[in-house]
């Protein structure tokens, strides 16, 4: 279990670990123009983070985060809260876990969904800055039906996982982890992995 | 980093008593097969037999009752596959349908052994245990019946050292005539096990978690209960397990078995109160823990620990880069997703399973390293709660 001299992490998710940027000392006290919160701590996950906006050039002034997670959430967010500082929201919204993992270098595969948590959140605090400030059309709402609510995994990353080789169920969990806490997502999961390997590869198989 | 490292992880494996490693390498030249009758064969037998009757004595069983396996995994494997065989033509087969009964909080060996034999048509129960993980005696009684063939029960758990009244639990399965399996791999070295006392039909144990090498362990099987081998077609082991004899490993767990015998009476009492050392310096120091576990029928070595709002694995990487070692609960340090299933069978809340630590002592542990722990420690977990969502919520 014990990662012992040969760290199972890159030694740049160590460093972040060791010494996570722009964690948020006090939640009262922090005042946010946006606040995202993801995860929950039954799945031993949670992720809240906070951001200021500079309303003239609607960019990210500030990046505060917590998480109850594991060090793969501390480093990955550590280093998200750095990248994010000074982009615009739509770039920020834009940015996608594999860029996060680039500048991570790599993280063991297990860890790998740890990683999108503070993603998720910063994604969710923006939508709320842009609800906040009367800018409701700049919400984007990912037209999407929460299908794992354990893992939050949504019915288009199931077709993401198909499209990108999916055809079991088992390989669908491998991919998105959804099912592998709870398990009540099975059937409504299989219905969809089925629906979407029809859809785009109903011809072939 | 100056101070030497802390190892609190003995219940994940041990590191060779110093004997063990002598007896070892002098015996490193000692190549011959056991079953050859030349001189080289003789010499390598002689030392086997020498050291199954250390390991024999250990649980008090005879020579002829020990079986060396390749591990405690392989022991359990051997009596679940082997008693559940569900030829009518074998003659230790079973009936198909013929119930299995094991608890809920096992090792994964005989978890899934046991979810396989399901699989394969058998009736498997998994009586649960209660919220220190002792079994739960009601459940138990109703569940073994006149259909029962076998019952295995761990003696000690791995994860929150909760010993189980093996020797009630082998009366009852033995009142309807099936057989008694213990995997005692946390308890033999740790507190007395003797298969007599017990009345047990098969028991497991192994020698890397008694200060011996790794890849040797050790089934009990009583004499004149069936038995059939998981590893066929060989003659070793009076035909229980087929395959050249691991000589070096069998002598390191003799060897270790022999140590055990002399230090182990001395050394619980010592452990016991290290770990009370343990506990209480944990109480006075952290706000918001909760210990895992039977406050009195336990394993001498093992404290299990929450803390509230923080994730374990955290807990444990920040310990490591202090040269602290220890284990988790938690999903995220385990390659699944799913927090311990013994915390979670003792009813224990998720969040309080994901946010568990184990610490095991050993023989080499002194007073100034849980000294030193204990200063670590509040700071490690006072730094996670900074950062933690659910613990500054828990406290607003």
């Amino acid at each position: 279990m014990s990662a012992g001299t040969s760290w199972a992490y890159t030694e740049k998710v160590k460093e972040h670990f060791i010494n996570p940027r722009n964690i948020l000392d006090d939640e009262d006290a922090y005042p946010a123009d946006g606040k995202g919160i993801v995860g929950n701590i039954k799945c031993g996950d949670e992720m809240l983070m906070v951001i200021q906006v500079d309303k003239k050039k609607e960019t990210i002034a500030d990046c505060k985060w917590k998480t109850y997670g594991c060090a793969s959430a501390i480093a990955s967010t550590s280093v998200l809260s750095e990248m994010v500082m000074g982009m615009t929201l739509e770039e920020a919204r834009r940015l996608s876990p594999k860029e996060i993992m680039a500048e991570l270098g790599t993280l063991p595969e297990h860890k790998v969904h740890c990683s999108v948590l503070g993603d998720k959140a910063l994604r969710a605090a923006i939508n709320d800055y842009y609800g906040r400030s009367g800018n409701a059309d700049k919400v984007v709402k990912e037209e999407a039906r929460l299908i794992c609510q354990c893992m939050n995994v949504v019915d288009h990353e199931i077709e993401e996982a198909v499209l990108d080789g999916a055809r079991t169920y088992y390989e669908l969990q491998e991919r998105t982890k959804l099912g592998t806490v709870c398990g009540q997502c099975e059937e409504e999961a299989t219905q969809l992995l089925d629906q979407y390997v029809a859809e785009h590869f109903g011809d072939r198989d | 980093m100056a101070r030497k490292p802390i190892y609190l992880d003995h219940n994940a494996t041990t590191p060779l008593h110093p004997e063990v490693k002598a007896a070892m390498a002098d015996a490193l030249d000692t190549f011959g097969n056991p079953s050859s009758l030349h001189g080289f064969g003789r010499e390598a037998k002689t030392l086997i037999d020498i050291a199954r009757d250390s390991v024999a004595a250990l649980v008090n069983a005879t020579p002829e009752e020990v079986v060396f396996v390749g591990s405690g995994s392989e022991a359990n494997n051997t009596v679940l596959s082997a008693l559940s065989c569900a030829s009518a033509h074998c003659r230790n087969g079973m009936a198909p349908g013929t119930d299995i009964i094991t608890t809920t909080i096992e090792h994964p060996c005989v978890l899934d052994t046991c979810k396989c034999l399901q699989d394969r048509g058998l009736a498997v129960q998994f009586v649960e245990v209660d919220q220190y993980g002792k079994v739960d005696m009601a459940a138990f009684e109703e569940a073994v019946t006149d259909r029962t063939r076998v019952v295995s029960v761990m003696m000690a758990n791995n994860e929150i050292g909760t010993v189980q009244d093996i020797r009630t639990l082998a009366g009852i399965v033995h009142g309807h005539g099936a057989l008694f399996h213990t995997d005692a791999v946390q308890a033999v070295g740790k507190i007395p096990v003797d298969v007599r006392e017990l009345d047990v039909d098969f028991l497991t144990f192994s020698a890397h978690k008694i200060y011996g090498p790794k890849g040797i362990g050790a089934l009990f099987v009583k004499q004149g209960i069936p038995f059939c081998p998981l590893v066929r077609g060989g003659h070793q082991e009076r035909g229980r397990r087929a395959g050249t004899e691991n000589t070096l490993g069998i002598i390191g767990f003799g060897k270790a078995a022999e140590m055990r015998a002399r230090e182990m009476s001395e050394e619980a009492p010592r452990l016991r109160a290290l770990r009370q050392t343990l506990r209480e310096g944990i109480e006075a120091r952290i706000p918001d823990v909760s210990f895992n576990g039977h406050p009195t029928d336990c394993v001498p070595n093992t404290l299990n620990v929450s803390f509230d709002g923080v994730e374990g694995e955290s807990i444990l990487l920040y310990l490591d880069l202090e040269g602290v070692a220890v284990s988790t609960g938690s999903a995220c340090a385990s390659g699944s997703l799913d927090p311990s299933h013994v915390l979670l069978a003792t009813g224990l809340p998720a969040e309080r399973a994901h946010g568990s630590i184990r610490m095991s002592l050993g023989r080499a542990n002194t007073n100034e390293e849980i000294e030193a722990v204990l200063g670590i420690l509040p700071e490690v977990v006072e730094r996670t709660r900074h950062m933690s969502t659910a613990y500054a919520r828990r406290r607003s």
